[in-house]
């Protein structure tokens, strides 16, 4: 860390390139009514209302976001345009300090692996702080032509544009030096978030953001990760190094609710809550979110070597208890106030084995599920320390670790069976379980060179690439490269499960978990067995989702912990007791009366306005929810035969094929025929309870039923009907 | 440290305590703002509620607003405290208190008002042991373990 001279120095060589003064209103209700445009471009800055309208129909969060994108883009737009934007904001409910999981931000841009809207969700003060500081969201445009970065001052009620031509760009050195750069001293640290990127984020195309947080009881910063769909590499192709906000006094009443009282009491019955029954049931206090590690691998869904497979003898040594061990216990580990639920883990004095900062001793944040079974089995990486390191230098360099892991796994399929080589990998042995070819690789990619400069594009644009160039089988690649509309999969291992197929793959901006987790209910419980039970399913979980994204809220708080009697309630999948709370938090930030079912309406909106902005741009059209097959099922015969007696009995019992007798091939081919039907048929249906064509395009009866019939998107859809 | 002890056997429910503790710490006359809470129970018994310093709150506290002062006492500094309630969530005993009217949560500071208010000598100023938290003791948590050096 450098000295208080050095940043001194750093500082000075800081150019103002613009100031913006503004009248810092009171937030009200949830809402400061007013969102930042920033042009880094042509250096304006200035302020826009937030109307009634967007409020109603958009509530905040993922809402404003891509409503302020859809007016800033065109239908050519591509994610390196000047004009695409990243547009950050929290919603309603986000800064509330009662209630656990209340502060997040939600993020969108247009994506460079997708080429369509990608929306992400995360911890860290940024979003609450730029609420507090006056800002409902801040919207980015242009491309800087010099390092820059943008300084939100709520307390001084001014926003600046800066050269930044000195800081170091990764997260873990350049959010200390910022946070000690525009704190007024070391208290106030705490009232300072950073989001930055990293190096990796320049060279690959899967960057992420990192968004930071003053821990006061470590002592340091902590970083939460915007991690899907390229965001990091939007950033740095605009030349942002960092934002800076900073807002001192947060309170309990900073979000200013129409009804304190309510929240008070609806958080504290929450922290009781987890206080009671965490510990009996997920841990997460302890564990965090890797407690899922020897829960999938019992269910055979744990991704090992590239989604072949779904458990391994060796998935003992990063089960819970390695990961209790190593997390530091006994500390409020929330990625906002209030978050007692506490599952932003840390493993503290990490000394570091390779790259450019080996032998310092560092915090890593983390590691989470998604990254450890990504980063770890899915790559036949079973090993703690690899899995440390691989999560700390993804989060510096700004790469995320699910796109990172999934893309190793199937760059290390791709090497064992021979379609590339030690030629095309400029000699590094990518045998599933090689953590230093991993570790490797991705300091290539920080570096923007050899075969990292191909690994940090994401499987799709790889994909090509070797086809194109290596004469790879495409179709082969197809079945096995784990993205569905250019993104990677996280990490679940689907292809028993057909409901998680379409939860998937059906969603609006590829395969990532927070839109639907069905497995249980659908695979290991046979809760919904019909198309239409899982139709009704993959309309209301995406939805019920999607209400997170627009209030600021974590998803974790609703069903990772659960009332004591929640078993005994009519539908325990919906945790009727936390879908009551919600609708209290709402109505008692913003003096509403919404009911349960209006969660459902106002998603709904923001959902089918998503899916037409994916329209508009090219893409959102059924064809592109097609699945890899290796998500429905086994490409291979090592997969086949690894669970030969599912399969066969499979054949016997779903296709009505005799498995007696005939080669593995048959019996893959027949599989396939039958699982691939399914996922059409489990198409149609979803498209039908979401009020969409077969061609996944919404209906105009039902943007005018849920009251988005604005005429720019009824014109979008009209170009499909 | 001194901790206000209960005996509720002893307890007539005239809620002096009650209405002393919110006049003299509170300075209010509403009762629901004092630090000890009297209950009757259905069955007739009396329930009395005060925090007994036992400190667990001070680890769950995510801004280091809680802390135990010279002579032990376990106290909220209101500055930095952003209402968060987990250690109302959390408090062992239900002590913590919170009130529609403010946006930080009160506790008992042990200064013995209520002790010297009770006519029926129900209360008492105890001293107490306990182990003290991570925080008071300046370390961020329970520490993980460590690899070996040679791990790669
Ligand atoms: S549950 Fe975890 S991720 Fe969600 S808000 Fe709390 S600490 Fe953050
Ligand atoms: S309410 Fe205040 S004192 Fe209690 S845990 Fe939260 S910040 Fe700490």
């Amino acid at each position: 860390m450098p000295t208080a001279k050095e940043l001194q120095a750093m500082k000075s060589k800081h150019n103002v390139l613009a100031t913006f003064s503004y009248d810092k209103p009171k937030v009200d209700k949830g809402y400061a009514n007013q969102t930042l445009y920033v042009n880094i471009e042509s250096n304006e800055i200035k302020s826009k209302p937030v109307t009634q309208d967007m409020k109603d129909k958009f509530i905040g969060g993922r809402g404003f976001d891509l409503w302020l994108l859809w007016h800033a883009v065109n239908d050519d737009t591509r994610w390196d345009s000047p004009e695409n934007e990243i547009c950050i904001a929290t919603g309603p409910i986000g800064g509330t300090t009662q209630y656990p999981g209340t502060g997040k931000s939600l993020v969108t841009t247009i994506s460079p692996t997708t080429e369509q809207v990608i929306d992400s969700n995360v911890g860290g003060y940024f979003g609450p702080l730029l609420k507090f500081s006056g800002w409902d969201a801040l919207e980015i445009q242009g491309k800087a032509t010099e390092e820059i970065i943008i300084v939100i001052d709520g307390e001084e009620s001014t926003v600046t544009i800066e050269t930044a031509p000195e800081e170091p760009v990764d997260t873990h050195i350049l959010s200390e030096i910022l946070t000690d750069m525009y704190a007024e001293d070391e208290d106030d640290r705490r009232n300072v978030s950073v989001v930055s990127a990293g190096r990796g984020a320049e060279h690959a195309l899967i960057g992420c953001l990192n968004f930071s947080l003053w821990d006061v009881r470590r002592g340091g910063i902590r970083v939460k990760q915007a991690g899907r769909g390229g965001i990091g590499s939007v950033f740095r192709n605009k030349k942002l190094k960092a934002l800076v906000v900073r807002q001192p006094g947060v309170s309990g009443d900073s979000n200013n609710p129409a009804d304190l009282n309510v929240i008070q009491k609806t958080g504290v019955k929450m922290h009781r809550e987890i206080c009671t029954e965490d510990h009996r049931q997920e841990r997460m206090r302890t564990t965090g979110t890797p407690h899922l590690i020897e829960v999938m691998n019992a269910y055979d869904l744990l991704p090992v070597h590239n989604f072949q497979y779904g458990k391994h003898d060796d998935t003992p040594k990063i089960t819970s208890d390695v990961w209790f061990k190593l997390f530091t216990q006994g500390i409020p580990d929330g990625c906002w106030y209030g978050c007692s639920m506490a599952c932003a883990k840390t493993v503290e004095n990490f000394e570091l084995r390779t790259g450019p900062y080996k032998g310092e001793i560092v915090r890593v944040d983390g590691p989470e599920y998604e990254t450890a079974a990504g980063v770890g089995s899915n790559c036949g990486i079973f090993d703690p320390a690899a899995i440390l390191e691989l999560n700390f230098y993804c989060d510096t360099y700004g790469v995320d670790t699910i796109s990172w892991g999934t893309t190793v796994a199937f760059l290390m399929e791709c090497y064992e069976r021979g379609i590339i080589n030690k030629e095309h990998t400029g000699g590094l042995e990518l045998k599933f379980g090689n953590r230093e070819a991993s570790l490797e690789l991705l300091h290539q990619v920080a570096r923007g060179e050899g075969f990292g400069l191909i690994a940090g594009q994401g499987i799709r644009r790889i994909k090509k690439i070797f086809a194109d160039k290596f004469g790879a089988d495409i179709n082969f690649l197809n079945d096995i490269g784990m993205e569905n509309k250019g993104l990677e999969y996280s990490q679940y291992v689907s292809k028993e499960s057909l409901a998680q197929q379409g939860g998937y793959a059906l969603t609006n901006k590829g395969p990532q978990h927070d839109e639907a987790w069905l497995i249980f209910m659908d695979m290991v419980n046979n809760q919904i067995p019909t198309f239409e039970d899982k139709a009704e399913a993959l309309h209301y979980f995406p939805l019920w989702r999607t209400w997170f994204g627009l209030n600021g809220l974590c998803k974790l708080p609703w069903n990772d912990v659960t009332p004591a009697d929640n078993p005994e309630t009519d539908e325990p999948n919906k945790v009727p007791e936390h879908v009551d709370n919600y609708v209290k938090l709402f109505n008692g930030v913003t003096g509403m009366n919404i009911t349960r079912e209006e969660i459902i309406l106002q998603s709904k909106r923001v959902y089918d306005f998503q899916r037409v902005f994916n329209i508009r741009l090219g893409k959102g059209l059924r064809k592109f929810d097609a699945q890899p097959y290796r998500a429905a099922g086994p490409v291979t015969k090592e997969e086949y035969e690894s669970r030969a007696e599912r399969y066969d009995g499979q054949l016997k019992e779903l296709v009505g094929f005799d498995p007696e007798g005939k080669s593995t091939e048959e019996k893959l081919a027949a599989l396939r025929v039958y699982k691939e039907d399914q996922y059409e048929k489990l198409m149609d249906s979803v498209y039908k309870r979401r009020g969409w064509t077969e061609n996944a395009v919404p209906k105009i009866e039902t943007l005018k039923e849920i009251g988005i019939d604005y005429p720019e998107i009824v014109e979008v859809v009209k170009r499909h009907l | 440290m001194k901790y206000v002890k209960c005996h509720p056997d002893k307890c007539g429910y005239k809620l002096v305590c009650m209405a002393t503790c919110a006049k003299k710490v509170q300075k209010s006359d509403d009762p629901a703002l004092a630090n000890i809470v009297i209950t009757k129970k259905d069955d007739g018994t009396i329930d009395m509620n005060v925090c007994n310093q036992c400190g667990q709150c001070i680890d769950v506290c995510p801004t280091g607003a809680l802390y135990r002062n010279k002579p032990g006492v376990v106290r909220i500094n209101k500055d930095i405290c952003v209402g968060c309630y987990t250690c109302v969530g959390f408090c062992p005993t239900g002590s913590m208190r919170t009130h529609e009217s403010r946006t930080v949560p009160f506790k008992c500071i042990s200064c013995g008002n209520c002790v010297k208010a009770c006519p029926n000598k129900a209360l008492a100023h105890e001293e107490g042991e306990f182990e003290p938290s991570y925080f008071e003791k300046g370390e961020p948590g329970e520490p993980g373990e460590t690899f070996p050096k040679e791990y790669f």
